[in-house]
């Protein structure tokens, strides 16, 4: 068989890898966003758990962010997918289903990325709470509104800008975190790379490949995020 | 909850400890000369230098960590008979030495960046006072402009280090047995997914513990002026009242 060239192996051609590439690497964008965006929402409820509860709550958020921030990503990784279908495993056989039952790696990653991300996101949000001003909160408060729509209209549109750079930050780290879910099967960029790799017996091909991907996304997404920025901070005056 | 297999687990698990923390302190420890070195190309102001230095960073702390042992270890495979040739395959041959050279080279483009913040963050005006006294070269270096800019860059080369005891755990996708891998294998011989991971989770706590400590207390001996100043004449005082 002849040795095919680089640019024909993951190419769009009859024998390249390209659309499976491609496929995959829109699988990477999208569980590392559903990761992201859950980790936002854990990430609120931890930092005003940190903020505004009594001392069990924020001892428990306190621990959350410590612990979750202490241990290895995969470590989570591997409890949400074995635990998780163990879990799923012991509710199939109240129903007669036997052995084992795999959760949804999607879910499961997507899942796992959130958990780890909002322990960083709550930092991030909580550092960006201390810039709101007091006098806005107490203004907020004297003109009547109350919680939800001080959070909607005061706390949370200053809250993200000042968040943008630490949340790039995050998103840098769930994006290098989603090629780690590739341990649970799910085909994304790392798995399909692995996949074409071990058919092709071109490993060094496919992986630099990913890492190219990687890196495109990457340089993306802080171009976005830089954006984002300099949109939040318009009309804002600049200390120069 | 079973405590009897939770104990058990921790003596597994613990077997695991001397090899995450080898594979993390090798690559911490290569990884801080090769960091001081590309620091040192991104401040010289010569072109030739400072664009590989930054384009290596940019590339290293762009991509998964996970991808940069692969391409070492499955990746470098592809070329097996050049390597032969010249003699490097017994290296690249061993999981071991490609999760520690992936781990130096991804370690080394953050902390170049971590020294390099502290490098920058060292005052001029205690520069020019060293250059005024006539000091100058390595001299002016090593006694002004690198301990001030250790102080600096310490908490945030903690905060590395820890990730790096973290980032060992992908080790364990190469088949090295440390704390991760012992427990992925415990986890699918038993099922029992949430004790193993609890049991993991705490040592890997407890080094993390221990080693922030240790830089806590290398902090408190490398920044004395910040240190309150010992009480003087407590027996005086004592008299008053």
């Amino acid at each position: 068989m002849q040795q095919l060239s680089y640019f024909e192996l993951v190419g769009f051609g009859p024998n390249g890898w390209g659309w499976a590439l491609l496929t995959a690497t829109g699988m990477t964008i999208a569980v590392a966003t559903c990761g992201f965006l859950a980790g936002s929402i854990v990430g609120t409820l931890v930092a005003w758990g940190k903020i505004g509860g009594n001392v069990v709550i924020r001892s428990l958020a306190d621990g959350y962010t410590t612990v979750l921030r202490g241990i290895p990503d995969l470590l989570v990784i591997y409890l949400f997918y074995f635990g998780g279908s163990a879990a799923l495993g012991a509710i199939g056989s109240l129903f007669g289903a036997e052995g084992f039952i795999g959760v949804p790696a999607f879910a499961t990653g997507a899942m796992a990325i959130g958990i780890v991300s909002g322990a960083y996101q709550a930092e991030v949000f909580r550092g960006a709470f201390q810039v709101v001003s007091r006098g806005e909160l107490e203004a907020a408060r004297s003109v009547g509104m109350h919680r939800w729509l001080m959070f909607r209209r005061i706390i949370a549109p200053q809250v993200l800008r000042y968040a943008i750079p630490g949340l790039g930050n995050t998103w840098q780290l769930v994006l290098k975190e989603s090629a780690l879910i590739s341990v649970t099967g799910l085909v994304e960029l790392l798995r399909q790379s692995h996949i074409a790799a071990g058919s092709t017996r071109r490993p060094f091909d496919f992986y630099i490949t990913a890492a190219v991907l990687y890196l495109l996304i990457t340089w993306v997404s802080t171009y976005l995020f830089q954006r984002a920025e300099a949109h939040s901070m318009r009309g804002m005056r600049r200390a120069s | 909850m079973d405590f009897a297999f939770m104990r058990d687990t921790f003596l597994t698990l613990m077997g695991g400890v001397p090899l995450t923390l080898n594979l993390a302190f090798t690559a911490v420890a290569f990884g801080a000369v090769f960091a001081m070195l590309l620091a040192l190309m991104r401040m010289s102001r010569v072109k030739v230098l400072d664009w590989p230095a930054q384009a290596y960073v940019f590339v290293f702390r762009g991509t998964p960590l996970l991808v940069q042992i692969f391409l070492i270890y499955y990746g470098l495979g592809q070329f097996r008979p050049t390597l032969q040739e010249w003699g490097l395959w017994t290296f690249f041959r061993e999981p071991y030495w490609c999760a520690v050279l992936a781990l130096t080279l991804n370690t080394a483009a953050y902390a170049s960046e971590i020294f390099r913040g502290g490098l920058q963050s060292v005052p001029h005006n205690q520069v020019e006072a060293a250059r005024a006294c006539g000091m100058s070269g390595f001299l002016l270096f090593r006694r002004i402009v690198f301990p001030i800019a250790v102080r600096q860059a310490l908490p945030a080369y903690g905060s590395e280090i820890i990730l790096m005891v973290k980032a060992t755990s992908l080790a364990s996708i190469i088949t090295m047995m440390e704390v991760t891998g012992l427990a992925a294998k415990l986890i699918s011989q038993t099922f029992r997914a949430v004790e193993v991971f609890i049991v993991a989770g705490l040592i890997y706590l407890i080094l993390n513990f221990i080693i922030t400590r240790i830089i806590m207390a290398i902090e408190w001996w490398l920044s004395p002026h910040l240190r309150r100043p010992p009480a003087i004449e407590p027996r005086l005082e004592a008299a008053h009242v």
